[in-house]
């Protein structure tokens, strides 16, 4: 169920939107990814932090939390393709990007790690490699949401430059 | 020892080994209170910093170190590569000069008999991770008189829609209980 907003948003680059449809297309995404579980109240943490004081605070950590995420998994998807995996050093991967989907609020992405952590507990190759998939696909998802979010605060965000001038 | 023409700001030190965190406690401990907060990654650099060496006997007297610098609230992760949050904690209570520092620990592993061996080993708080704004009011002990900010900006948030053009996202309605299907 893709909500609506992102594919109106993304087919008209042009039409000038009112500031307050821009803020009710980021007001449904948003809400469309709490409902959908792919952020949890910790994700409202990071919304509360940001203030006239630290503007770009959410912007930042999305994208610290993206780069730190497409490391890690470039590491694991090296790690579990290996003959001999080295389960350790997989689950210290999964548990640092478990620490950090759970600081920025992405639920599936941690709940994914979690059951990364029981096949590496396991010592099982085959669920590593299924788990990791799982892990990439919410990511993705996540992120592709996220790079949605992120340009609809951009444009509000100019908007608001643009009236003050 | 000259003493300080004027009153040196509240110093936090946070330990956390990963990048995030160290930002969102950074943001956490700023937005709650006014006070100056320093991340390191690492207890090794905590220590550096607080000018104790890693391998100094806890009952010798702290040389002058041009590094030190006064720190009055540590922050640490427990569980971090090399040395430990733990560790780290032992190291600044077995410590006569730094022993009076408060430490508080964050853990993302919710393990009793953790909380219980960081708070026997002098710990005053110990925080389970994800942290929140609403778990720095557990730090009201430890902050300077009148220094908390949290509770103020907080009632002011709900109140105030006028200030949207700055804001992130609308506040949904009903904010406090999240939207769950």
């Amino acid at each position: 169920m893709l909500p609506l907003c992102s594919r109106v948003l993304l087919s008209h680059p042009f039409s000038p939107m009112s500031l307050m449809a821009l803020r009710e297309q980021l007001n449904m995404l948003v809400n469309s990814m709490y409902i959908e579980g792919l952020l949890d109240q910790q994700f409202q943490q990071l919304q509360m932090l940001q203030d006239a004081s630290s503007p770009g605070f959410v912007a930042e950590v999305i994208n610290l939390f993206c780069e730190d995420a497409e490391r890690i998994l470039t590491e694991l998807t090296k790690l579990v393709d290996q003959a001999v995996v080295d389960f350790q050093k997989v689950d210290a991967y999964v548990h640092q990007l478990k620490g950090s989907s759970s600081s920025v609020g992405a639920q599936n992405v941690k709940l994914a790690c979690i059951q990364f952590r029981q096949f590496c507990e396991e010592n099982n190759k085959d669920g590593c490699l299924n788990a990791l998939n799982v892990v990439k696909h919410h990511y993705y998802l996540l992120r592709n949401k996220f790079d949605t979010m992120l340009q609809l605060e951009q444009r509000i965000q100019a908007y608001d430059s643009k009236q003050q001038n | 020892m000259a003493v300080a023409a004027e009153e040196a700001q509240f110093h936090v030190l946070a330990v956390d080994d990963s990048l995030i965190d160290r930002k969102l406690i950074e943001r956490l401990l700023k937005t709650s209170s006014s006070c100056q907060v320093t991340t390191v990654d690492s207890g090794s650099k905590a220590l550096q910093m607080l000018g104790l060496r890693e391998d100094e006997e806890s009952t010798s007297p702290v040389p002058a170190d041009k590094n030190k610098i006064e720190v009055n609230l540590v922050v640490t992760d427990y569980c971090m590569p090399g040395m430990t949050g733990y560790d780290l904690l032992k190291k600044i209570k077995g410590s006569s000069s730094l022993k009076n520092i408060p430490v508080v620990i964050m853990s993302s592993e919710n393990v009793p008999s953790r909380t219980t061996r960081c708070l026997e080993g002098g710990a005053e708080e110990f925080f389970l991770k994800p942290i929140k704004l609403s778990d720095m009011t557990r730090l009201t002990p430890y902050l300077p008189k009148g220094k908390l900010k949290e509770q103020q900006r907080e009632s002011s948030n709900d109140n105030n829609y006028s200030n949207q053009s700055k804001d992130f996202c609308l506040r949904r309605q009903g904010q406090d209980s999240p939207v769950i299907a």
